[in-house]
Order: C-alpha cells, then structure tokens, then sequence
C-alpha cells in the first residue's frame, strides 16, 4: 500500500464527453513515470487530476497514502512544471521561486534556504534577481523546475515540460532532467507526446488513447512486446510494419500472401490457428539478404531508400505490403533489386485483426 | 478568442475545509444586517442618507447570506467567484433584464410620474396598446403620408418626425462613414508615409464628445456668420448652405457631423481587420496576377465579414441613440424638425411616460432587428465549432 | 525620368521606378483631402475662440484673427453664463472630474474582477449572465433610464453624484468587462495553474499574479471609461441634477443661453476647453485609446 500515487478508478467527464475512463495507476516511490499518448488521449488531463486543476467526476486520488481526491492543488505534495514554463513575468526568478512559499507562510530563513538549494541544484544562482522576460528558454524552463523543487515535494508532475524548446536544447535538459531525477529520487510523472523523451527518461511508460492507459510497461517492454496494435503503431519510429494474412498450420507459421513464415522461437502464445492476423515487424527486425530461406523469408521488391546518415531506411514492396526495413548506409540494395528479407520471429509481435490484441 | 467559448475550466474543492470562512463570513453578514436595521432608526430625521438605502442594502444582502448558509452545509465550487460576481450579475439581472421588462410591460398601461411597480399596479393600469395607438397619431413621432396622399402627390414619400428622422441619420450615417472608413482604411494600408499623423487625424474627432462636435459644426454651418456668410463674402454671392437651418435639409447637416465624429473609427475597425488578414493571401493573388482593386473586392472584402459585421452592428447602435448631436448642433430646431427619439423620450419623462416607454420599446425592436446578424455571427460561430 | 538613358538591353539590378505612380497620387491626394476635412472645425475652433466679436461678424471664418487674444477663453472658464449662474464653464470642469474620478474607479474594479471571474472561474450560469451583459450594453439606453430614474429615486440619490456614478458603473460594465474577460483568457492559463499550485487563492491570484501582468489593460481601460465618462451628456443632465451638471451639459447650456447675440468667440473657447480632457488623453495615449476601442469591438 505504499505507492507514491495511486489512482483508482478515476473518470473524467466534461459534459457527456468521458475523458478520462475509469483509468487506474499505481506509482512506486521514486518511480518515473512518463504518460504518453496522441493528442486528446487525456494525458494531460490525468495530470491536471493529480495536481488537483480539474475536479474529478468519480474515483479517488492517494498521494503518499493520503486521500487527496479533494485536496486543494497545494496541499497535495506535488509540484508542476508547465509547457510555457508559467513563470510570473512581473517577478524575479527569485519572487518566482519563493511565491509559493511566501503564500504558504515560510520564514524568511527558511524560504532563503530553500532558494539557495533549488539555485544551485539547477544552476540558476547568476540569473536569481532576473526577470524571466531576459532569460532564454532553457534558463525559464530551469526556473519552472526550481519552483516544483523549492516546494520540497514528493511528486513533481511535468506537463510537455520540453516541447517549447528547440531540438539541441531538448536533448540537453532531456539529459539533465534524467540526472536530477537520479539525484533527487522522487516520484516523478512526465506528460510527453515524444516518444524519445519517454523511452529515455521512463522506468514505465504508459501509454493512453481515448482515456484509457493501454499499456503500462517499462519502455523495453512496450517497445519489444507491445500490447495491441495502436501501441505497437504509436512507438517507433520509423514505425512497425504490419503485414496482414493469417496464423496456419495449428499456430506454427504465419501465412502472408503465398509466403509461410514460421513462428518457432516466437515470444508469445500462438499455439491456435487465426484467419485473421497481423504480423508486426520493426524496421530493425528485418534483414535484407540474397538468397531465400525456407520459412525464415519474404521476397521483396526494393522501391526506394532514404540514406540518413548512419542507416538508410529501404522502403520495399512484400506480398502487397509496403515496407520498411532500417540497413547500413553501405549495404543498401538498389531500388528495383528483387531481395529476401529475413524475420527476426524472436523479435516480432503477432496481433490478432479482430481484437488488435498481441496473441 | 471568440465572445462566446472559453476553455473547459473548473476546480475541485474540499468541502470540508472551506466551512469555517463560510461561516466567518455567514456571521460578519448577519451582523451587518442587524447594524443596517438599527442604524437608520438612530440616524437624524433630516440625514442625507435615505433610509431606502438601508432597506435596499438589506435586501441586497440576503441573496448573499443564503448563499453561505448553503455553502457552509453542504459547500459550494468557486466560491469565491461567484461572490465577486454578484455585482456584475445584480445588474444584468436588476437594471438590464427587469428594467427593459419594466418598461416593455409598463408601456402597455397609463400610469403617470409616479412610479407603479407591482403587477397589481399593471393590472389596474392597463391600457392595451393605446399608448402605441397615440404614438404613432404624433405628428412629432411620426408623419407619413397615406398611401392615397403619397400617390396624389407623385409619391413623393416624405416622412417627418422624431422615428424617421433617426432612421435618415441612421442609414445616410452609417452607409457614408462605413464606405468612407473603408476607402481611408485601404488607403492607410498602401504603406504610405506619416500614416500614424493621419491615424491621429483621422481618429481625433472620435475622442471628442458630441456636444462638443454638435457646437462646432453648428457655428460652421450657421448661416448667419458661417461658411455661407464668409464664402459669400468672399464673392460668390449665391452660395447657400442653410442646411442647418432648413426644416427639409436639417438631418443631413447632422449627418455631415456624425460623420466626421465617426468615420475614424469606423477607419481604425477596418484597419485592424485588414492588418488581420494573412499577408500570404495578398502574396497569392499577386502572383496569379490579380489587380489589388479586385483583391480587395473580391478576397478581402469577404473575409473582413465578421469585422464588417461587428462594426455595422457597433456603428448602428450608437445611430438609434442620436441624441447629445442633436440636442448641440439643433436643439431639435427648427421648431421640431430635428427631433429624434431620445429627446422625445426623455422630454416625455415627466409629462407623458406613456409615451416615453412605448416609444422605447419601439426603439427596443428597432435595435433587435440591426442586432439579429451579429447574434447569428457571433452564436452562430459555437454551434459550428 | 533621368536613368531612363542608363537602361541597358538586358534588365539587370532594381527595377527602375517612376518617382510617383498615379496611384500613389490618388491615394495621398484623397487622404490629405479628407484630413484637411477631419481638420477643419479644430482649426475654426481655435481661431474663433481667439478672435473679438467684432472679428467675427464682420470677417471670414477661415481667416485668423490679425489681433487674436485670450480674452474669451477668460470669459469661457471664468464668468460665460449658463442661464442660471455665470461663473463660466470651470464650475462644470470641476464637477465633470468629481463625476469622472469615481465612476472610473469604480466601474474598473467590479469589472475588471467580473471579467476574472468569467475567464477563469466560471461556473454554471456565469456565460448566461454576461450574455445578458452583452446583449444589454446594445439595448438603447432610453430603455432603461426609467426604471433607473425609479431605483435612484427610491434611494434618494436623484439629482445627486452617487447616481449618476451608478449609472456610468452600470453601463460602462458590458464593454469593460468584454476587456477584461478577454484579455485575462488571453492570458496563458498555465500561468494561473501555476499560481494554484503554489497555493494562491482567488484573491491572491487576482491581485499578485493577474493584476501586476495587466498594466495595459487597465490603462486601456481607464482611457477608455475617462473619455467615456467626461463626454457623456444625457446622464449627466437626467441624473446629475443641476448643480452637479458635468462639462458637456454646462458647455451646452453656455452656448444656448445667448443673451444679446451670440458670443461664438466664448462658446468655441468653452467648447475647446470641454474637448480638451479628452483631446490631451487621445494625444497622449495615441496607440492605447486605438487598441482599446478596437479591443472593445473586434474581441481579444
């Protein structure tokens, strides 16, 4: 019973519109959880919850083992990062920092002290009596961190707390953020739309559409092993391909146009046989070579290849299906080569067409 | 952001934590009512200060005092907002809906300067539509020639009186400064020169009251020692520009000054709305070769309709309440040919209410009608969304 | 056109340009027109109220005075008659402020906190209710001077200041709090989450978070309820009662109480003097008073 944050049977209604169903979420100590998700999933909204922005329609919010469902935002022990960072124009980074703690009552001993830490745990000691309005957006987004941290709270709840910066800049506090999270060993709950952001930063990611978390795994997991088909489609990129046929042969092989591949070493049970399945490959899991191998290949037909850098990514066209398979940039085949690409089965995921269910 | 939507917001409340200033507040409530109930017994006969007003301030407390008994029993969300907001919907309920319904009702019965306020009052004084019967007998009101009389006459149509005398002002006003607001708008978006001296220009009139407006183009246009007396003197001896002075031409000599106090702003709207308008749709019809002119016939103009349409609605308003302009320029003169509505509202006040609320509510359902596009622009747009 | 020679057969380097297109001309020609026409009755204003009587009648209105004076803005401010008194246009310059200082103070402060209340703390009926405000500020004020005629009345505060401010509170609300409600939606709304998490009450919100950030709206907000207030005649004359007549009703009754021929010289000055509140503040505030009045019409 000693979770960070635990959501039970949490549902959200704006109007008839349920946003959020029925959604349940255990959170360990120290835990980093990033919620992940296409715009509308209500990610943000679950967020918004837990900080105690939107009033819930039914379920119960536990911080830290207190029921919390009507706490007001600031007695719930959580601190928030916003995407805009939402830092007071008209205060120093210091006000910033310290309006909260004034609000709340401190000492002013006390409110010093806690500054002091949050600016030299992020850095932000030279810039502490300026105004955000002439700080870049690195330095903003810094502050906005300070002011979760100064709260001395147990759970830090961040909203797309990256997506206002520009790519380098992201990939730094990306780095840094994982850092601080390493050193401070709080909970953590991270909204991200990016899913390198989540499989970097998560211990679990947990993945939403149309509110309800579809799948709440390490990121190793969702990415190898992912539940259904909208998870499967969602993470990576370049995404998975999908090849649709059917499991034959009593769940020994998946039969795609004339093709039989077999699914001995597969992760996962198949052992009936499905009219209707989908196959799902990663880019990465399939290698282009010369010659057939019985049960192991599919013949291929190269359209065109797109070098970026390292790899190059090969689009060809396999018993109907367009794919796509990630090679070395020096052993791309030429566009209209006729190959065989062989399954790594090991790594593959099977879906059942009816249910989008992995099988 | 339009007038109508705004994001799904709402907070979540612990109910149990708030009871305590519900009840604080409960409690300083309570003591001000008693405070008010004795202080007035105590104040001298002759005080300043009405003992209405301690009644009313009562009254007005006990929505309030309801409202935290309810709050400390069972809590209520946002409570804060909804208190601060009791002002603002104390007016819109009390002074804009129960006084327009005020005077719609009471303009159907005969009461006089004394104000009647219950619905026995209304009973007792009902008239039906007499008042409207009366209204449009008044010469001074309205005086159209028959259908018979207007085709004796070559159907020449004139109206006289206060309701097409507003109507004149109202159509030549806004026709003229809303196209002249337009052509200065695009003109002003050419990339001329100096274009904030001709902004300030343009707008300055608009910061002026219309007495002030009123007095100047009365002396202008006084024949007396005016424009007329000094373009005369300077010659040309049959110039005439009596306008002011002429009972057929006087509401356009008005019009003359409602335009030059409105025109700027009329200006400024369009503006605005043209520097709204994405530069790559003029890069667009540039390079498919089409004349500015037609761009902004055909392309911009369109586009503009929610700006068009607001102005319209903004600039009419203000048109059906022509009264200070009127009351500076001509005082209604001469002798009444230059009446408009409000004044003879207003002047109807103490003598005649009846005719005072009855000619409002016919002002009432002039406005409803100038103000259905702009409801169906404006509400129109959230059923879409 | 001089570079015309320095052409070559192949067009190379800017384009060559005429030094005024015709359509160019036609657009500074109709502009500086309709100035001239925007500027006129100021200058006519001006000049009359520096010439003598004399200069009037027996000169050209477009022409200056040869000897101009201050004599009759003297008269103007000091002694000009209203038909009751002549103590000049300065008794109403006074009462104008006493009228314009409270309304405008008062009529920002519920409306700048209803609009906050409506931007972020709405609740069930609170739309309801400022479409009513809307639709109301539409409503030709005729409608409603009655009824408020009777409430006024049965407060005892007919003919007095506290009413006629009431009345600038009431129907300056529907278009300031249009302002406010729009600008504090325009706000970010993170901003305001961020203040509730850090624990900021309604209040607290309002007044070191929102109001801080909104010095432009407010001062949109004063110049537009000030120009308002200080030209509105018609509930200065119903409500005011006479010795509380703001400027404009005293500049009227000036100008209308012509005792022997009419004194244009002293009225023009008066006239000047009653625009010039308004008149410095536009000068002043040039690009606010347009935002403003655009805010109010065209929405956030």
């Amino acid at each position: 019973m000693s979770y960070s944050v635990s959501v039970k049977n949490l549902t959200l209604k704006f109007g008839a519109a349920e946003v959020l169903k029925n959604l349940n979420l255990d959170v360990e100590e120290g835990e980093f959880i990033v919620l992940l998700g296409p715009s509308g999933c209500g990610k943000s909204t679950l967020l918004n919850c837990l900080a105690g922005l939107l009033e819930l329609s039914e379920g119960q919010i536990h911080i830290k083992g207190k029921n919390v469902t009507w706490a007001e935002p600031s007695e719930r022990g959580i601190g928030m990062v916003f995407q805009s960072y939402a830092l007071y124009p008209q205060m120093t980074v210091r006000g910033n920092l310290s309006f909260g703690l004034k609000i709340a009552g401190l000492p002013k001993a006390d409110i010093e002290a806690r500054v002091q830490r949050a600016s030299e745990i992020l850095q932000i000691g030279p810039y502490l009596d300026r105004k955000p309005g002439a700080l870049s957006g690195g330095q903003r987004q810094r502050v906005a961190i300070g002011r979760a941290l100064v709260r001395d709270v147990d759970v830090f709840l961040f909203d797309e707390p990256l997506s206002n910066l520009d790519a380098k800049l992201r990939s730094e506090l990306r780095v840094e953020l994982k850092r601080l999270h390493n050193r401070l060993q709080n909970t953590m709950i991270y909204v991200t739309h990016d899913q390198i952001e989540a499989l970097t930063l998560a211990d679990r990611i947990a993945i939403m559409r149309g509110g309800i978390i579809q799948q709440l795994a390490p990121p190793q997991e969702v990415y190898n092993r992912p539940v259904n088909l909208f998870v499967a489609g969602f993470i990576g990129s370049p995404a998975m391909n999908f090849l649709k046929g059917a499991v034959v042969d009593g769940g020994k092989a998946f039969q795609v146009g004339n093709t039989k591949v077999s699914l001995e070493g597969y992760d996962g049970g198949t052992n009936i046989e499905r009219p209707k399945a989908i196959l799902g490959l990663r880019p990465e899991h399939l290698l282009i070579q010369p010659e057939a191998e019985a049960g192991m290949t599919i013949p291929a037909q190269v359209e065109l290849d797109e070098p970026m850098g390292a790899d190059s990514l090969v689009w060809l066209v396999a018993e109907g299906h367009q794919l796509s398979v990630r090679v070395p940039v020096e052993n791309r085949p030429k566009p209209g080569a006729t190959v065989h690409l062989k399954v790594e089965i090991h790594k593959a995921s099977v879906f059942d067409a009816e249910s989008e269910q992995r099988i | 952001m339009s007038i109508t939507s705004l994001p799904e917001t709402d907070r979540s409340v612990p109910l149990n934590r708030n009871r305590r200033s519900a009840l604080i507040a409960l409690a300083g409530l309570l003591v001000a009512e008693v405070v008010l109930g004795s202080i007035w017994k105590i104040l001298p006969q002759n005080s300043a200060v009405s003992p209405n007003v301690f009644t009313a301030l009562m009254f007005l407390m006990v929505p309030p005092i309801l409202f935290f008994i309810y709050d400390a029993i069972w809590g209520i969300k946002s409570r804060n907002s909804k208190m601060a907001s009791y002002p603002m919907m104390l007016i819109a309920l009390g002074v804009f809906v129960l006084g327009t319904l005020w005077t719609v009702m009471f303009s159907f019965t005969n009461i006089k300067i004394i104000p009647l306020f219950t619905p026995a009052d209304w009973v007792k004084g009902f008239v039906g539509l007499a008042n409207y019967k009366r209204l449009f007998n008044t010469s001074r009101w309205m005086d159209c020639p028959g259908l018979t009389k207007a085709f004796q006459s070559g159907w020449e149509f004139k109206c006289a009186g206060a309701l097409p005398n507003m109507v004149t002002y109202a159509v030549l006003s806004i026709a003229i400064s809303v196209s002249l607001g337009f052509l200065l708008a695009v003109m002003m978006d050419q990339k001329i020169r100096a274009e904030g001296v001709f902004r300030t220009i343009f707008l300055y009139p608009f910061a002026l009251s219309f007495v002030v407006t009123g007095h100047v183009w009365a002396w202008i246009m006084s024949p007396e020692y005016g424009l007329q007396h000094s373009i005369r003197a300077l010659g040309w001896e049959s110039f005439s520009f009596d306008w002011i002075a002429n009972r057929d031409m006087v509401m356009y000599a008005i019009v003359i000054a409602g335009i030059w106090q409105g025109t700027g702003f009329v200006m400024a709207l369009m503006l605005a709305g043209l520097r709204g308008i994405d530069d790559e749709i003029w890069k667009a019809a540039k390079v498919d070769g089409i004349p500015a002119w037609r761009t902004y016939i055909q392309i911009v103009l369109p586009m503009m309709k929610p700006v068009l349409v607001t102005t319209f609605v903004i600039v009419s308003s203000g048109a059906v309440r022509i009264y200070d302009l009127v009351v500076a320029t001509t005082d209604g003169g001469p002798g009444i040919s230059s009446d408009v509505p409000t004044r003879y509202i207003y002047q109807n006040f103490s003598a005649n209410l009846g005719q005072s609320l009855s000619a409002s509510t016919v002002m009432l359902v002039a406005m409803a009608v100038v103000l259905i596009p702009w409801i169906r622009v404006e509400f129109g747009k959230k059923s879409q969304a | 056109m001089a570079n015309t020679s320095t052409i070559s057969a192949e067009p190379s380097g800017a384009k060559p340009k005429p030094f005024i297109t015709w359509e160019r001309a036609v657009v500074y020609t109709v502009l500086i027109v309709c100035a001239l026409f925007f500027l006129l009755p100021l200058y006519i204003m001006i000049i009359t109220s520096l010439k003598s009587i004399s200069e009037i009648q027996g000169g050209n209105i477009f022409v200056p005075s040869s000897n101009p004076s201050l004599a009759a803005w003297e008269k103007a401010w000091n002694s000009a008659c209203t038909g009751l008194y002549c103590e000049g246009i300065k008794v109403g310059f006074w009462n104008s402020i006493k009228i314009t200082v409270p309304s405008t103070i008062v009529s920002i402060a519920v409306a700048s906190i209803s609009g906050y209340s409506l931007a972020n703390w709405p609740f069930k009926f609170s739309e309801g209710f400022f479409t009513i405000l809307l639709l109301g500020s539409f409503i030709p004020y005729v409608v409603m001077l009655y009824p408020i005629v009777i409430i006024t009345r049965y407060l005892g505060i007919f003919s007095t200041l506290p009413a006629v401010v009431l009345v600038h509170t009431i129907f300056g609300l529907p278009i300031q709090t249009l302002l406010f409600r729009n600008y504090f939606a325009s706000l970010p709304q993170e901003l305001f989450k961020a203040a509730r998490v850090d624990g900021a009450s309604y209040w607290q919100i309002f007044f070191r978070v929102f109001v801080p950030m909104s010095v432009p709206i407010f001062t949109v907000s004063v110049i537009l309820q000030v120009t308002g207030i200080w030209n509105d005649f018609l509930f200065g004359v119903i409500y005011a009662g006479p010795t509380n007549y703001p400027m404009t009703v005293q500049l009227n009754n000036i100008v209308n109480s012509a005792q022997g021929g009419k004194a244009y010289n002293v009225d023009m000055a008066a006239t000047i003097l009653t625009g010039l509140v308004p008149l410095t503040i536009y000068f002043i505030s040039g690009k606010y008073f347009v935002r403003g009045i655009a805010a109010g019409a065209v929405k956030g």
